[in-house]
């Protein structure tokens, strides 16, 4: 078929459609983002593409968002139209047109087809019945998760990469977990016999039991139609009622197939990645290309850094990849690259460490390599597979790169295989942009910012650019390289009392004054409250007790305790409103009551008049405890969540806090008041409280962890209380509980905060609370200056003297 | 305070100085415009008070030796020259302030007019 007259001509823009959001239909967004085309991208799963080679980190309580490859934001900024929750159902390649499932239809000049593969399921009797998953995307990972809870063993089918990625996440949630591998040795398209046979006593010591040469015939249900056991062939069994089927890919040739595409195993696709019909190209696991469908990520990125070219009608040609391979499973390091087996292959073999490390190759070049149990050099060795470099001795190559740092990398050698980013982009941005610590050069490079695996090597060249030198650590005060941990021990060690003797002393908060309300927090918390307070210090906020609005007025929010109320303060509010004609009254999602658009004159008469604590609503502190109505009223309560609720509150509040903390009580796990999401949640159940903690439900969505289960409401708030203290002393300032709980591992805040120190945290926590203010609103009685609340040309609204004292 | 004496380049009388704390700042009507006065270790600065973002109340921001951040958006601007400091964007005017006798007084720089001007 001719490839011109293309209708470009049409429209001097070309007009690019990616049918799929998967990593390779971003991939082609990455590499055409910054070229003269008009991109729109549709993505049929709800979601914006995401890392779905890092699948198995949803199972390990890690949030979508976090494996979200790119903001909303970028896809505005880059204009690019994306749309999520879109299926393509028609596609007219002469016509460029595509049809969408909302009705839609897309005029483009050409289009890309990354629709990707889905899980392969062998027809098995009983394969279909609750209880049996695959792993492919969130959803799948969150029933698999919700079997979890219950299941008493679990069986993956599959002993390739995914399977064994997918039982290890399963054996990390304490359920006994079994691979079935049909084969005789586990990955047996990456690995030669030898390292098959290490790798599955290393597989075993995380707890994952290996059954090799299994062929399975079908699922057994109990009397309730769920997954009971797996039938094997000879007749035996092995129990199992949580079941996931890991035995490969099948790419998605469904709408290819509809328009008359030529596909075998996928689409076939030229070395341009053109499918047979000349305006339309497909990249990725739904591809054939020279007879190969590529499943790793490496490939794919290979193939869209292509497609990006010809596309445009530039020149480029797609010879093929060396697939690689690299196990991510906590405790196995394994990587397999090209050729596992040959007849011109060297190998050090030993299976007291479990070590293996062989090279292969072909015609006298690297050709392949596998490492198990120690990875060291594997850049090195997958720069000359890729390259097929002439390698004299490769008993010496393998030894070398065994000693080899990054150092010794070519400039070109690729060390973010996800993203495709080599050696000499990763040291100029170093250079240039004068990096200080790995998390920046990943933010920069977006190197490692993939499955993370090249994490260590672009540390490494930061090291070696930073001549040994240490990283630079995240800094309270940026500008005088501070971090929390030595401004702590500088506050400790000269007994400084306030933000202004820390800046005497350091230099910290005089430069730019952003971090001056960190430093009186840390000041505060290190003294325990017995600090010397300075407003200058304060966000505005904390200044006038009220939360700034966009339009420079403040909202009010008195303490409701528990989310209760009385008619007597609903009557005080409504008067307010009415007397100072506020403009809006609102029930907040933390059941209080906002009063919004109050100008800081009124704000000590409004509170003089409300005659309620304030609820430090503006605060990084203590927000609010929410509750459901529990056992007071509600049928199905378990435990009185009221009472538990605003007993916590008056126990946490007026304590300041590195970030917000929002906090729950629910009366059971109904969680009408939504505990699982707060900082700090507490659930009634059978017999007790369950103790969450770090869940989250902004812009980061995450159930918080299980940090213990308890018999009495007491020992429920105890609990509780020496959690709030150990965030409090452990926490960088703004980090919320639940970056703070990824960051260290529940295990570790489990230690401290139900291990020995818990009578100290408490101790502390006693302390610190004694030295709060109990209601900074009576500043309207006592200013802290005679402007407080008031302009140069403003005084406040007139405070009467205190009736009868507060209320 | 009369149009006349401001556009003169007369001291201008705003306020008394205690009414506004260390390193914090205070609003004020002056020439038509809001002005923050800041109180500085070592003297005073008067600026725009609405930052040029999005109005911010520059007067109600973190105030460090010689700039103040908004309370909004976080947009930081010098207190001696008026530019934007935590990337490239607009400025905001600075005013001439003194304090003579506890008191404070503003006055429009001899440069505005050219700033004016060219704006």
């Amino acid at each position: 078929m001719s490839l011109s007259p293309f209708p470009f001509a049409a429209s001097p823009t070309p007009r690019v459609l990616v049918v799929g959001g998967g990593i390779a239909g971003q991939a082609v967004c990455e590499q055409l983002v910054d070229r003269d085309c008009a991109l729109t991208l549709v993505c049929g799963e709800p979601h914006l593409p995401y890392d779905r080679v890092n699948l198995g980190k949803l199972l390990s309580g890690a949030s979508l968002a976090g494996l979200t490859l790119r903001p909303d934001t970028w896809y505005a900024d880059h204009g690019i139209d994306v749309r999520v929750s879109t299926w393509i159902t028609e596609l007219d390649p002469e016509a460029g047109t595509a049809g969408t499932d909302k009705g839609d239809v897309l005029s483009f000049d050409r289009a890309v087809l990354c629709t990707g593969s889905t899980a392969l399921v062998p027809p098995l009797p009983g394969v279909e019945v609750p209880g049996v998953h695959v792993f492919r995307g969130p959803e799948d990972c969150e029933r698999i998760l919700a079997d979890a809870g219950r299941a008493e063993r679990a069986a993956v089918i599959g002993g390739g990469l995914l399977g064994l990625e997918a039982a290890y996440a399963l054996a990390s949630l304490n359920v006994p977990t079994t691979v079935v591998h049909l084969m005789d040795r586990l990955m047996e398209r990456q690995l030669d016999g030898d390292a098959a046979a290490l790798l599955a006593p290393a597989i075993e010591q995380l707890g994952v039991e290996v059954l090799l040469e299994h062929r399975t015939e079908g699922v057994l249900t109990d009397d309730r139609g769920r997954a009971r056991a797996l039938r094997f062939a000879g007749g035996t069994q092995l129990d199992a009622d949580l079941i996931v089927v890991a035995v490969g890919i099948r790419a998605n040739t469904e709408l290819a197939r509809e328009i008359g595409l030529r596909v075998e195993r996928g689409i076939v696709v030229d070395d341009q990645l053109r499918t047979s019909a000349p305006r339309v190209f497909a990249v990725g696991e739904c591809a054939e290309h020279r007879g190969i469908v590529h499943g790793i990520v490496a490939p794919i990125r290979e193939q869209a850094a292509i497609a990006a070219r010809t596309v445009l009608d530039e020149s480029g040609s797609y010879e093929g990849s060396v697939p690689s391979a690299r196990l991510k499973v906590m405790g196995v390091e394994l990587v397999s690259a090209g050729d596992a087996e040959g007849e011109h292959a060297v190998a050090v073999r030993d299976a007291v460490t479990g070590t293996y490390r062989k090279l292969v190759l072909r015609d006298g070049r690297a050709a392949g390599a596998v490492l198990l149990g120690d990875t060291r050099g594997s850049d090195l060795l997958l720069d000359a597979i890729r390259n097929a470099a002439p390698v004299a001795d490769p008993l010496q190559l393998l030894a070398d790169a065994s000693q080899a740092s990054a150092a010794d990398l070519p400039d070109d050698a690729r060390v973010c295989n996800c993203n495709g980013i080599c050696k000499r982009a990763i040291v100029e941005a170093i250079r240039r942009r004068g990096l200080g610590s790995t998390q920046e050069v990943v933010a920069v490079t977006r190197a490692g910012a993939g499955c993370g695996s090249c994490k260590p090597v672009v540390s490494e060249l930061l090291a070696i650019e930073r001549e040994g030198a240490e990283e630079e650590p995240t800094y309270l005060c940026p500008c005088h390289k501070q971090t929390r941990e030595q401004l702590a021990a500088r506050v400790r060690a000269e007994e400084l009392e306030s933000v202004s003797e820390i800046g005497a002393s350091c230099g910290a908060g005089r430069d730019c004054g952003a971090c001056k309300p960190g430093l009186a927090y840390l000041v505060s918390e290190v003294r325990a409250g017995r600090h010397r307070e300075e407003r200058h210090a304060r966000f505005i906020n904390d200044r006038v007790h009220a939360n700034i609005q966009n339009d420079g007025t403040f909202s009010v929010v008195p303490r409701m305790r528990g989310g209760v109320t009385s008619a007597d303060e609903l009557r005080r509010i409504a008067d307010v409103v009415d007397k100072y004609e506020i403009p809006m009254v609102k029930v907040t999602g933390g059941q209080r009551i906002d009063l919004l658009g109050v100008r800081k004159e009124q704000l000590p008469a409004i509170w003089e008049e409300l005659g309620m604590p304030s609820g430090h609503a503006y605060a990084k502190a203590v927000r609010t405890v929410k509750t459901c109505v529990g056992t007071d009223f509600c049928r199905f309560g378990l435990g009185n969540s009221i009472k538990l609720g605003i007993e916590l509150e008056e126990a946490m509040e007026g304590l300041y806090t590195p970030h917000k903390v929002k906090s729950a009580v629910t009366g059971c796990p109904r969680n009408c008041a939504e505990a699982y999401v707060k900082d700090i949640g507490l659930v009634a159940v059978e017999g007790g409280w369950e103790v969450y903690v770090g869940g989250a439900a902004g812009s980061s969505v995450r159930k918080g962890d299980l940090l213990t289960v308890v018999t009495s409401p007491e020992r429920a708030k105890r609990v509780a209380l020496a959690f709030l203290q150990h965030y409090r002393e452990n926490a960088e300032y703004l980090e919320r509980t639940y970056a703070y709980v990824e960051r260290v591992g529940i295990t570790r805040v489990r230690d401290t905060v139900l291990g020995d120190g818990q009578a100290e945290l408490i101790e502390r926590y006693r302390i610190a609370k004694a030295a709060t203010d109990p209601d900074p609103w009576l500043e309207r009685h006592r200013p802290v200056s005679a402007k407080q609340f008031a302009e140069l040309d403003s005084d406040p609204v007139l405070v009467g003297p205190p009736v009868g004292g507060m209320r | 305070m009369s149009v006349a004496s401001i556009r003169n380049r007369e001291w201008v009388l705003v306020g008394r100085a205690d009414d506004v704390p260390l390193l914090e700042g205070r609003s004020v009507e002056f020439d038509g415009v809001r002005i923050a006065v800041f109180r500085l270790p070592d003297g005073w600065a008067a600026i725009d008070h609405a930052c040029p973002h999005r109005g911010g109340p520059l007067g109600d921001g973190i105030v460090a030796e010689r700039c103040v951040t908004c309370p909004l958006h976080n947009q930081r601007f010098s207190l001696v020259s008026g530019e934007r400091q935590d990337a490239d964007g607009p400025g905001v005017r600075v005013y001439e302030v003194r304090e003579r006798d506890g008191q404070l007084e503003l006055r429009r720089p001899a440069a505005f007019e050219r700033l004016e001007t060219a704006a």
